[in-house]
């Protein structure tokens, strides 16, 4: 998951204005930056974090209706700080962004939407949980027990999730590297979340039952100049462990690779650059472009040799900042669902 | 041999300067007043799209307080966070400009002002709160602020953008917003606007005030008026060049003798015209910027006035007026040339160089003049019948002027012969004849005059009818003494206890949104009573619509609801579940762009019982002893007060500025005219000469031929006045009763005012006297020796 947040570090501005705003400097000047050997401090750091310049609350789900169907669902709130602070009312240099996705395995529908910080559109409070732009809301009287809402014009969700494990920290303790030149952030995960709830379409409402993944990421430094995009995974096995792996694209074709690997328990093994491996296998035209939406994915080290195929390969996010991001079947050495996004694409 | 056909040319302009002027000014004049009248609608038009795209106005479904001017920020949040896509607005007045607040990030990215420039850069707009404004308005602007300016150049007139943050600063609203937009897409699940924030109304984006739309009959007007300037124009500059022609006949024939190619003379003169055109045409269109630049301060004000527009009064010279003023130009100079060129093209080498060669070919040409004339009334009258929509209207307006043009110089013709044969003497009959041999000369003049009249005629009658409608109507409509608002239902109950002892009357103001016949409308309660019954007029009505009202048994419906629905008296309506009704009476509603229903007040608080009567008519002996109790002793604030003539002040200063345009270009169309019939006569004198020799050697004095000239030119331009009356007052009919009605969806009562028409009349001769008079003074001062050489020389 870190690289796009990095991505989106410098996406962003460009993203909510979408009309030509030049993007950040690639300095970190001003806000803070992340440090190794940090102690996460909760549930503060459930809540934001207005010294860096780029922060998310980033949920996706595996669910299956009553008849058997699968769907998946994003729900993301993305801060962007103009400026390393917090301010009063409409003068608050604090910027919010959401992006909420439904996908069936014929269509997929999203919405986007936009806030300033400072007037109560948007934010997040850490005790009481709750993280809202808008109507859209992650609420719940603490992070293990939240209520996931989301609406479009054409779709809606509305969901409880349930803790059944821990929170995860990637890379050391939770200092997650993004690139050879040391770039990171702060990231960390619940991918242990049940879920119960209804989805609704033009089609009408379906009761689903599945589980979901809960990343958070904070930082202010952007990406490499070399790096050109990211195919991120995350993958539920059925033997319940699970795994989050990422490729970075460079420029001069080869990949920064990083994962870590979930026991059932909770436990983590981190890997470095070059252990996690990716291949595409099938590329599917979008518009003017062709994303690859089946891929072969190995970690040798846990003897991890899979296929994974999206559910919907149309599942493309025409929003601001456009990427593909739904949900995928896992076959081979290890059978399970998961979710995959790729950006620069387009 | 170019070049010696050029010199031949040129050597009649030499020769005649005045005909030269004549051409030019015909070709400055028609041009001047189609590209002025074409700059004045474009900048209007142009002010209007910017505005539309500043302000969404007309795009978007905008949500307001049902109650004063103000929306509490909270008020959005709680709807933004229950699902409302919505876009917060504040505006106000700051240092004379309209000051306008939005939220980039939440505004549709539609809206102009929203659009940032290349290398925009957000973090610095969050923190620098720069406001941005228009070319013309940062020029006048510097030393208002010293917060950073952005230069946004199709921002509407007048306007500062600033982010809402800083706009709330500015207006000293913290917290407080003015309107909500409302984006077209909305989520699933949306709870009900009443749910959330019942104090606001969301009003759509069909029924605020479409800028477009409710101006586009009066740019129409204007285009009409321009088209109509043209026309005159071009009569006259068709009259010069058919002159210009007529003379250099003789030459032609010499050119042709020695040698000249026919194609080549031709070809040649059409050159020549062209240059006139060119020439014509710059100064035209320059002229045309003067024009405008006159009038747009009082377009700007009309619009503004009638429908809220803001126009920049200032005008923007655009590249697209010197290609239009050319091309109508040269255009106007090929239709008003060509029968010139192709009748030169007939004309044989041994025929004489006589102008009455024109009389001849003529008295041909009339049988198809009449002809066209026929065609174009029967189109007129097909357009009257079967026509919808106001190109339509315009149309008939321009078959019924032009087919009356045409055929104005065969009505002259026939009532000249019909007094040549009952004339005894000879003199007599010589001076019909005569008149009669004159008529094709003087015919384009007189046409140029027939249409300034007739727009004359039929647009003051359109104006004063309006205005008499207008004036009854809002004797009708504001009949209560004083108006007063009151700030909710509580201050609203203690105004109605506190005014009964002291007011003869108080009529509670009531009214709801409604849909009547699936248009929206609005739904009035009327505590009927002497007031209604003694001031309100009908169109058509029962026998007693307002005790059919009272009892709750019928409605009244506005005109714009009645056509557009095609309801009439004796219709039923459905109001709401189970309450139908019939209609007693149609009233007329003048200068309300929508439907209206009243109802009496008792049924009103059955159909809509949240609905609280905040403003009141008050009837009273003593309104000024009223106001001052309302004031010193209940404790209004005198904003909350309005006195009926000061409304009644308003409503008409807003309307006589809306004709204050039509009766420039009224003026302007006539004084052109009578320049044509001065241009005209001037360049019949010399031709006359040896029609009136003749006349001269058996007797007439100079004096007397000169005398007679006069007279002449009174009798044409009587007939021709009598002539335009009809023709006016069938202009007025279709201006009132068709274009009207397709553009505001009401028909005006046409009244007459004969007292007008004579004194416009008497204008009209008075102009051909005055035009007529230099003429004949140069008649009866011509040297004898002139006359005499008519007979000594063949010319």
């Amino acid at each position: 998951m870190s690289v796009r947040f990095l991505i989106f570090a410098q996406l962003l501005p460009v993203a909510a204005f979408a009309q030509g705003f030049a993007g950040l400097g690639t300095d970190a000047e001003g806000f803070s930056v992340p440090q190794r050997g940090k102690v996460f401090d909760f549930p503060a750091d459930h809540g934001p974090h207005p010294s860096y310049r780029i922060e998310w609350w980033y949920i996706t789900a595996n669910m299956m209706g009553p008849d058997g169907t699968e769907y998946g669902l994003q729900w993301t709130l993305f801060r962007s700080a103009m400026a390393p602070e917090e301010g009063e009312g409409w003068s608050s240099p604090q910027l919010w962004l959401g992006h909420a996705a439904l996908t069936t395995p014929e269509q997929h529908f999203t919405s986007e939407r936009f806030a300033r910080g400072g007037v109560g559109q948007a934010g997040v409070t850490e005790a009481p949980f709750e993280a809202w732009i808008d109507d859209w809301q992650m609420i719940g009287p603490d992070f293990g027990d939240v209520t996931l809402k989301a609406s479009g014009p054409d779709f809606a969700y509305e969901v409880q999730l349930t803790a059944q494990g821990p929170l995860i920290f990637h890379g050391e303790a939770g200092y997650s590297v993004k690139s050879a030149e040391g770039q990171a952030s702060y990231y960390y995960s619940q991918p242990f979340y049940a879920l119960e709830g209804v989805i609704e379409t033009g089609a009408g409402q379906v009761p689903v039952t599945g589980n979901a993944w809960l990343d958070r990421e904070w930082s202010s430094q952007p990406l490499s100049d070399n790096q050109s995009g990211w195919d991120w995974f995350s993958l539920s096995f059925e033997s319940g462990a699970k795994m989050m792996g990422f490729l970075l694209r460079q420029t001069d074709g080869s990949a920064y690779t990083s994962a870590t690997w979930i026991e059932p328990d909770g436990t983590t093994t981190a890997f470095e650059d070059g252990v996690f491996q990716g291949e595409p296998l099938e590329l599917t035209e979008i518009g003017p472009r062709k994303v690859p939406t089946t891929w072969r994915v190995k970690l040798p080290e846990k003897g991890v040799d899979v296929t994974v195929e999206a559910i919907n390969p149309n599942a493309w996010m025409p929003l601001s900042v456009p990427y593909w991001e739904g949900p995928v079947r896992v076959t081979g050495s290890h059978e399970g669902r998961g979710y995959l996004e790729m950006t620069g694409y387009d | 041999m170019t070049g010696a056909v050029a010199q031949a040319l040129w050597s009649h302009w030499r020769r005649s300067p005045l005909q030269l002027f004549t051409l030019l000014a015909g070709l400055i004049l028609a041009t001047a007043l189609w590209s002025g009248v074409q700059a004045v609608n474009s900048e209007a038009r142009a002010s209007y799209d910017a505005a539309a795209a500043t302000l969404g106005e007309g795009q978007f479904d905008q949500i307001t307080p049902r109650q004063g001017s103000e929306i509490a920020q909270d008020s959005y949040i709680a709807l933004r966070r229950a699902g409302w896509q919505v876009a917060p607005v504040i505006e106000g007045r700051w240092n004379g400009f309209r000051l306008i607040g939005l939220d980039p990030l939440t505004a549709p990215a539609s809206l102009s002002s929203v659009q940032p420039e290349e290398g925009f850069d957000f973090a610095d707009y969050l923190r620098e709160g720069p406001l941005s404004v228009n070319a013309e308005s940062a020029s006048r602007f510097a030393e208002l602020t010293d917060r950073p300016l952005r230069i946004v150049a199709d921002l509407a007139p007048d306007t500062v953008i600033a982010d809402i943050g800083v706009a709330q600063a500015l207006l000293r609203a913290e917290g407080m917003l003015t309107r909500l937009i409302v984006s077209p897409s909305q989520p699933l699940n949306l709870p009900e606007l009443d749910e959330i924030a019942p104090e606001l109304q969301l009003d759509p984006a069909a029924a605020s005030a479409d800028v477009g739309r409710l101006t586009d009959s009066f740019h129409l007007n204007l285009t009409a008026f321009g088209f109509l300037s043209f026309a005159v124009g071009i009569f006259i500059v068709h009259g010069a060049i058919g002159l210009a022609f007529e003379q250099r006949r003789a030459m032609i024939r010499t050119l042709r003798a020695t040698g000249v190619p026919l194609a080549r003379l031709t070809l040649m003169m059409a050159a020549e015209l062209l240059l006139f055109a060119l020439l014509g045409g710059a100064i035209g269109v320059l002229c045309g910027y003067g024009i405008a630049a006159l009038l747009l301060p009082d377009v700007a004000a009309t619009l503004e006035g009638l429908y809220g527009a803001q126009v920049a009064g200032t005008l923007q010279f655009r590249a697209s007026w010197w290609l239009s003023g050319f091309a109508i130009c040269i255009g106007g100079t090929a239709l008003a040339s060509s029968g010139a060129l192709w009748r030169l093209s007939r004309v044989s080498v041994i025929e004489t160089g006589r102008a009455q060669a024109w009389r001849a070919l003529s008295g041909k040409t009339s049988v198809v003049q009449g002809a066209v004339a026929a065609i174009l009334l029967l189109a007129a009258l097909i357009f009257a019948n079967f026509g919808h929509g106001l190109i339509a209207g315009f149309s008939l307006l321009g078959c019924l002027l032009l087919g009356a043009a045409l055929l104005l110089p065969l009505m002259l013709s026939a009532v000249l012969g019909l007094a040549q044969r009952v004339s005894r003497s000879a003199l007599l009959q010589w001076f019909w004849a005569d008149t009669r041999q004159q008529l094709p000369g003087l015919s384009l003049a007189l046409m140029a005059l027939l249409l300034a009249m007739a727009a004359n005629v039929g647009v003051s009658t359109m104006v004063s009818s309006f205005r008499l409608t207008f004036i009854g109507f809002l004797d009708q409509r504001l009949f209560s003494e004083l108006y007063v608002r009151a700030d909710d239902a509580e201050q609203a109950q203690a105004l109605q206890d506190f005014l009964s002892p002291r007011a003869r009357d108080v009529l509670p103001i009531v009214e709801e949104e409604w849909e009547v016949a699936g248009l929206p409308t609005e739904l009035f309660g009327a505590q009927i009573g002497p007031s209604y019954i003694e001031n309100w007029g009908f169109l058509d009505a029962s026998d007693n619509p307002w005790e059919e009202t009272a009892r709750g048994e019928a409605v009244l419906i506005n005109e714009q609801l009645a056509r557009r629905a095609g309801l009439w008296v004796g219709d039923e309506v459905l109001l709401s579940e189970g309450v139908t009704l019939r209609i007693a009476g149609v009233f007329g509603d003048y200068g309300n762009p929508i439907g209206q229903s009243v109802v009496s007040y008792s049924l009103f608080e059955q159909l809509a019982p949240d609905a609280m009567p905040t403003n009141f008519g008050i009837r009273s002996d003593a309104p000024e002893a009223l106001t001052r109790a309302l004031i010193n002793d209940f404790g209004l604030r005198e904003t909350q007060i309005v006195d009926q003539a000061s409304i009644k002040a308003l409503s008409l200063d807003i309307f006589e500025r809306t004709f204050t345009v039509t009766g420039a270009l009224n003026v302007l169309t006539l004084a052109v005219a009578g320049f044509a019939i001065l241009m005209s006569l001037l360049t019949l004198a010399a031709m006359r000469v040896p029609q009136l020799a003749p006349a001269w050697a058996l007797g007439l004095t100079r004096a007397k031929l000169g005398q007679l000239e006069l007279v002449r030119a009174l009798i044409l331009a009587a007939l021709t006045a009598l002539f335009a009356l009809p023709l006016g007052l069938a202009l007025a009919w279709v201006l009132l009763a068709i274009v009207n009605v397709e553009a505001f969806g009401w028909r005006l009562p046409m009244y007459l005012f004969p007292a007008d028409y004579a004194r416009l009349g008497l204008f009209a001769t008075a102009a051909a006297l005055i035009a007529a008079s230099w003429p004949a003074l140069k008649l009866s001062r011509l040297p004898p020796a002139d006359l005499l050489k008519v007979f000594s020389n063949e010319r």
